[in-house]
């Protein structure tokens, strides 16, 4: 047989998977959902009192039910921010932005999005964000088109 | 599940039951040396396997023997004749599809190799298609050649008379534990191993 | 407890594009170089289990298909592992354990190459509240530099030197695909990837394979003349929800390395899966590794990071040593998901 053909030689095309999935929320992340279709930011109270955000279904300390929804923000705190210069087409913003862990208001575990600022100096631990709304919204984290600094909405 | 309790901004609002969490994923898939040296011989209308260092010919060749673990390192040209090994009569649309219901995909063995490869059959009534019979490759339009299998459109019936003796590949190493040969149970020694030649039908034990 | 050694690693040379071979015929070489070198074929293995994920290269059950390298027929005992090799060896190890078999055939690849890595690997994520952002695996690990560097944990030149460091051993590893020789000064100069990972902070995308033959007790001893005991192993995950976790510490391999005796006794190497710089950072203040433990001659991840296949070789290569007599006492570690979310602690011996 002769030699294995040149890599650029080796055939490939374009292979496309989706997978078009539509899941069952069970009521602890519906709530969170319905939550951002109404614009209302929630969490839910843990067995040590903390209120964590998004929601979770089981205490992460005992593994007890949850059940106390409890509203949070809208604003809240960057507890740390990383700069994305360069934006995937994937991503939730076209411009230059940061991601963020962002302690909403009431809560005390961070929410991971996306802030819209000026700069990377614009956005770190002690930023004041609040979320800007979508247009239209249907019960999906991208109901935030994103966090941007508190004043600059 | 417990009952949730909602703060009153969202106790007589329509919960959200379900999100959509589409995701797409895009590749640009490559075929390696064995899947392309097959097409492009495809492309040239020739159907090319390769034979292991135990004498199968794989068609389509993946570049190792599953049976060995080796590489299968001796190409090998098959005839575009064959004999179906087996069949079944689709009567579903599938999503996709654009064939004419009913209609026959087949494992077809095609002479020369040792590993049936799927294709369809047609240019006979799908309830003529049987087990041994002899069909051959129909191909596209020359113009229409391409490094895909669908360069062959289907196969078709050659007329000759069905093998009546017709080679289940595998057959003659042994079946899987579990199977029944000849009302015997199943045992290792119908299993032959193809490295040390033990066990199998007419094999050492 | 049985005694349980590594005997064999084998490994591709890593590329960060392998088009001319399919998985099976990439993952050949690893497969049989690792049977070869101690003279045994499928026959002589009692278990197989492998270590692979199909998003990478968008082929579904590709595990199934690359059995084809190993010849498993007549039907082989085998298993597989949506996780990292060192998460097949882990359940090898147990098989071993259990004592029905004496001998383990170990082995993962990757072909990251035909995908966009760092998209696919948002599909590990919380579905729902982070996957549908396009978290990307380099911003994740980006935010937990930042975290690392905000807490007063690392410095930025700190992150360099490991980068400077683990490249520059690289050119003295043969598998390697990403060495170079440049001072950590030098890097800083660049423009950050995404803030504050450069790319010097991030590992390549790599298409390779690699395997490892497991044996128990005088299966072991028969075949290799310094078996590299398994003296400990434990794996921990934590919680999917990054708001959940600390990204400034490593619970989960703490926790490991306690379980697994890190501490019982000194470290002569460590090879630590460390995909960023900054959670080379990390893995050593949880690993509680002194300051003079050789880190990574490899290069580590940082020389190449075949996915599910990177925390394996970490295996292999302490094994490896050891087997040369050039250590006697080694740690491995392996980590999957985003931010060092689930880690595997090993401790290999060379003596007994």
């Amino acid at each position: 047989m002769s030699p294995p053909p040149d890599p650029d030689e080796v055939l490939s095309a374009p292979l496309t998977i989706e997978y078009p999935f539509t899941r069952t929320t069970g009521p602890v992340v519906g709530a969170f959902l319905t939550g951002l279709r109404e614009g209302v930011l929630v969490g839910i109270r843990a067995g040590d009192g903390r209120v964590i955000v998004p929601p979770v279904e089981f205490d992460p300390a005992t593994g007890e039910d949850l059940t106390e929804i409890v509203e949070v923000g809208p604003a809240g705190t960057v507890v740390t921010a990383a700069w994305v210069a360069t934006p995937h087409a994937k991503h939730p913003l076209g411009d230059p932005f940061a991601w963020a862990l962002i302690t909403l208001d009431g809560a005390d575990t961070p929410l991971l999005h996306a802030v819209a600022a000026e700069g990377p100096g614009a956005v770190g631990p002690g930023t004041r964000v609040v979320p800007r709304w979508a247009a239209e919204r249907e019960g999906h984290i991208s109901d935030i088109a994103c966090f941007v600094p508190e004043g600059s909405a | 599940m417990a009952e949730v309790t909602l703060p009153p901004s969202l106790r007589d609002v329509e919960p959200v039951r379900s999100v959509r969490t589409p995701a797409r994923l895009d590749y640009q898939f490559t075929a390696g040396d064995a899947t392309s040296r097959f097409l492009r011989n495809v492309a040239r209308k020739r159907i090319v396997g390769q034979r292991a260092p135990g004498g199968r010919v794989y068609v389509p060749p993946r570049g190792a023997d599953p049976e060995l673990g080796q590489p299968t390192p001796e190409e090998v040209e098959v005839a575009q004749v064959g004999t179906v090994t087996s069949f079944c009569v689709v009567n579903l649309q599938f999503y996709g599809s654009v064939m004419e219901i009913p209609y026959v995909s087949a494992l077809i063995l095609l002479d020369g190799a040792d590993l049936s490869i799927m294709h369809l059959i047609q240019e006979v009534p799908a309830d003529e298609v049987r087990i041994g019979m002899r069909v051959e490759a129909v191909w596209r339009a020359d113009a229409e050649v391409e490094p895909t299998l669908e360069s062959i459109t289907w196969f078709r019936p050659t007329g000759e008379p069905d093998d009546a003796d017709v080679r289940i590949p595998g057959e003659d190493h042994g079946t899987g534990l579990g199977s029944w040969v000849g009302g015997v149970a199943p045992t290792a020694a119908l299993v032959r191993n193809p490295r040390t030649g033990q066990g199998g039908p007419g094999g050492a034990t | 407890m049985r005694d349980v050694a590594v005997i064999s690693v084998a490994q591709t040379r890593h590329r960060r594009r392998v088009r001319e071979l399919n998985e099976v015929e990439m993952l050949m070489p690893a497969v049989h170089g690792a049977l070869d070198q101690v003279g045994m074929t499928i026959d002589d293995i009692g278990f197989t289990c492998s270590g692979s994920t199909d998003y990478l290269a968008g082929v579904g059950f590709s595990f199934v298909s690359t059995l084809d390298a190993v010849g498993p027929w007549p039907p082989i005992q085998e298993s597989h592992v949506e996780m990292d090799g060192a998460w097949a060896l882990y359940e090898a190890w147990v098989k071993l354990q259990l004592g029905e078999v004496d001998t383990a055939l170990v082995y993962s690849y990757a072909k990251s190459s035909p995908g966009d890595l760092p998209m696919v690997l948002t599909r590990q994520l919380d579905p729902v509240t982070v996957a549908p952002l396009w978290a990307d695996s380099i911003s994740l690990a980006a935010l937990q530099a930042q975290a690392l560097i905000d807490a007063g944990k690392a410095t930025e030149a700190q992150m360099a030197e490991v980068a400077a460091r683990s490249r520059a051993a690289a050119l003295g590893n043969p598998h390697a695909q990403l060495a170079w020789d440049r001072p950590a000064a030098e890097l800083l100069e660049a423009e950050p990837l995404v803030g504050p990972l450069r790319r010097h902070d991030c590992p390549p995308i790599s298409d390779g394979a690699a395997a490892v033959v497991l044996a128990a007790g005088d299966a072991a001893r028969e075949r290799v003349e310094r078996p590299a005991w398994i003296r400990g192993i434990d794996h921990r995950i934590e919680s999917i929800h990054l708001g959940l976790r600390d990204l400034t510490v490593s619970e989960s391999t703490r926790l490991a390395a306690q379980r697994a005796g890190v501490a019982d006794g000194p470290v002569d190497v460590a090879e630590l899966h460390a995909p960023f710089t900054h959670q080379e950072l990390i893995l050593r203040h949880a690993l509680g590794l002194a300051d003079d433990v050789a880190v990574n001659p490899s290069g580590g991840a940082l020389a190449a990071n075949p996915m599910m296949t990177a925390g394996l070789i970490r295996i292999g290569e302490v094994a490896t040593r050891i087997a040369a007599g050039e250590a006697d006492r080694g740690v491995a570690h392996a980590t999957s998901g985003p931010c060092l979310q689930q880690n595997l602690v090993c401790v290999l011996e060379g003596e007994g």
